[in-house]
């Protein structure tokens, strides 16, 4: 399966957020969506997850355009995290993780045999099983957003698209929630994630999408696109780039001179 | 809005639900068909309803028979009627906003159904025709989820509709009132306000029959939506991407509405705290599932009302209080309790 992005352009009034753009993910892919806040990047996300439709350029599903493909479905090929985590109700975890199974639910329908084994699977891959009977106001933020991961990954969708799945949690959530969405990708999953570690982008993802005011400013392999060059275009500082122990790291280490006084 | 604070924070459960969903189901069922017939049985006199039951079966014009199907029943079954429109009602809309706080009469419905009924009073068409109330009260709600959809168009949000729903319950307050104001007669005034004031006595079965169909029609259209409320557990974005057009949600959820409480209220007045209070004690007994809320809020709704009315028939104040006063007596403690619950919480 594969979604394209071609051209894609995004006004908010008088604003350009984002000016032709092309992105594309195919199965078994992981994309890292990288760039400054405010760089159009979740706004690129929900073009993607067609929760808004572009204002120039076309999002097609192997070949077919979004809107073309009908809600229903699309539902099922799409599943989409979203930023920051809302819940409204505080649902036991497996109620929760179940809500995955919407889109495959019948009007007046309980959950089938095939619901309740893509749930157990989705609690699994997540590692929230021992979670099961916890409700969401009980925990952590990083055991929140493994339940949300389980929430989006019982969809069993072709495509994931998670919108800074990582923010706020410590080093190792970050890690957990990270190899779980590899671990998806290797399943044969499509998924962009939007990130800001620039360390976890080059470790965990197989392509990289630099975004600044709007435009690609680089996209390819990690060490392709997180160079110096680059990143000091898209987000204005010196970043200090290594190896230790096989392991790339990224270090912000000064605010370059036409950056300064920016707020 | 952001409502998740509230609703995390008025609640304190770490717990499986205490009680199976069809369990809990059937149970309501019976406390609700318990709560009919007592409602039946206990009046301003005596009467024995299986006797009164046999006079209506063979047909018998007796006056136990008269007081059971004139009096007793179209009161009763109004009860259970109206309560299961406030409370399904009520749990739709704090799930469609995501707010423990929300009430049916967020969109303006009440405000415009009393208006109706309030206008029938002015131009003195109760007394011409029986079921005038009730149809002004209808039309009446009907004119407020137009103006609803044309002040915040098809595609508005829910913040739209919630200013939208303000904007209507002031706009259709203020009309209510400059009817007071302008009313010539003191009798009219007094009549008025004692019909907004709520209440289940001297309706016929006629008014069964004339609202029952919209209110099946309105639970319906807010049934269908329940999967859709799941959804929005987790936020607009994520409830669309789970495949559910929130237009038509919205506009399911603003027919239902109107359907269901615009009769209940051209029916009985506006009757308070219902769709409120009922939706939010049950939640925790459903694990907090919009979906699950709705049926069971209907069945407690009914209940609720069916024994405030039956409180309202025992209570040793006469004329008789109306419905609409002791739910309000009976709600207002009850946010009491819930801002305590907070405050406590919050600590």
């Amino acid at each position: 399966m594969k979604l394209e992005a071609r051209n894609i352009a995004v006004s908010f009034g008088q604003a350009a957020v984002l000016r032709r753009v092309d992105l594309t993910v195919a199965s078994g892919e992981m994309v890292g969506l990288i760039g400054p806040n405010g760089s159009g990047k979740t706004t690129l996300l929900r073009v993607l997850a067609n929760l808004r439709a572009p204002d120039g350029g076309s999002v097609t599903l192997d070949k077919r355009d979004l809107a073309a493909v009908g809600e229903r479905e699309l539902s099922k090929k799409i599943a989409y995290l979203a930023q920051g985590g809302d819940v409204h109700w505080p649902m036991r975890v497996e109620a929760l993780v179940g809500l995955g199974r919407l889109p495959h639910r019948r009007a007046f329908r309980d959950q089938t045999g095939s619901d309740i084994a893509a749930i157990e699977r989705a609690m699994n891959a997540a590692d929230v099983v021992s979670l099961r009977d916890r409700t969401m106001t009980h925990l952590s933020g990083g055991e929140r957003m493994r339940v949300l991961l389980a929430r989006a990954l019982a969809v069993e969708a072709a495509l994931l698209l998670a919108d800074e799945p990582v923010a706020a949690l410590d080093p190792l959530h970050q890690l957990r929630v990270m190899e779980v969405l590899r671990d998806v990708a290797r399943g044969g999953t499509g998924v962009i994630v939007v990130l800001h570690d620039l360390s976890l982008a080059a470790r965990f993802c197989d392509r990289l999408v630099l975004i600044g005011d709007g435009e690609i400013i680089a996209e390819g392999r990690p060490a392709d696109v997180l160079t110096p060059a680059h990143l000091a275009r898209a987000y204005g500082v010196d970043i200090v780039c290594g190896v230790s122990e096989g392991l790339p790291f990224y270090l912000p280490r000064s605010v370059r001179p036409s950056r300064e006084g920016t707020p | 809005m952001n409502s998740t604070t509230v609703s995390e924070n008025s609640v304190s459960e770490n717990r499986v639900e205490p009680i199976g969903y069809v369990a809990l189901l059937v149970m309501l069922l019976v406390a609700m068909m318990a709560a009919l017939l007592a409602s039946i049985a206990i009046g301003y006199a005596p009467l024995d309803i299986v006797a009164a039951a046999r006079d209506v079966f063979h047909g018998n014009d007796t006056l136990s028979a008269l007081v059971l199907v004139q009096l007793r029943l179209p009161r009763a079954v109004l009860g259970a009627l109206v309560g299961f429109s406030l409370g399904i009602t009520g749990a739709a809309m704090q799930g469609l906003l995501r707010n423990p706080l929300a009430e049916p009469g967020i969109t303006g419905v009440t405000s415009a159904a009393s208006l109706g009924a309030v206008v029938v009073f002015y131009f003195g068409l109760a007394g011409i025709l029986p079921l005038a109330l009730p149809l002004g009260g209808i039309a009446g709600a009907g004119l407020s989820t137009l103006l609803l959809y044309g002040v915040a168009g098809s595609g508005a949000s829910t913040m739209t509709l919630i200013l939208a729903g303000v904007a209507i319950n002031s706009f259709f307050g203020a009309l209510t009132t400059l009817a007071l104001n302008l009313s010539p007669n003191p009798y009219a005034v007094s009549e008025i306000i004692f019909w907004l004031l709520g209440s289940l006595s001297d309706r016929s079965l006629q008014y069964v029959w004339l609202v029952a169909p919209m209110m099946l029609a309105g639970w319906l259209l807010l049934l269908m939506t329940g999967p859709a409320l799941d959804g929005l557990s987790l936020g607009e974005d994520t409830a669309t991407s789970l495949g559910f057009n929130l237009a038509r949600i919205r506009l399911l959820l603003i027919a239902g509405t109107a359907l269901a409480v615009g009769s209940a209220v051209a029916a009985t007045g506006s009757i308070a705290f219902i769709g409120l209070v009922v939706p939010h004690l049950l939640r925790p007994l459903v694990g907090h599932r919009p979906s699950r809320l709705l049926l069971v809020s209907g069945l407690g709704g009914a209940t609720l009302t069916l024994l405030a009315d039956i409180i309202v028939r025992l209570l040793p104040v006469r004329p008789e209080l109306k419905l609409g006063v002791v739910t309000a007596l009976i709600g207002a403690p009850f946010l009491f309790h819930l801002i305590w619950r907070l405050r406590r919480e919050d600590r």
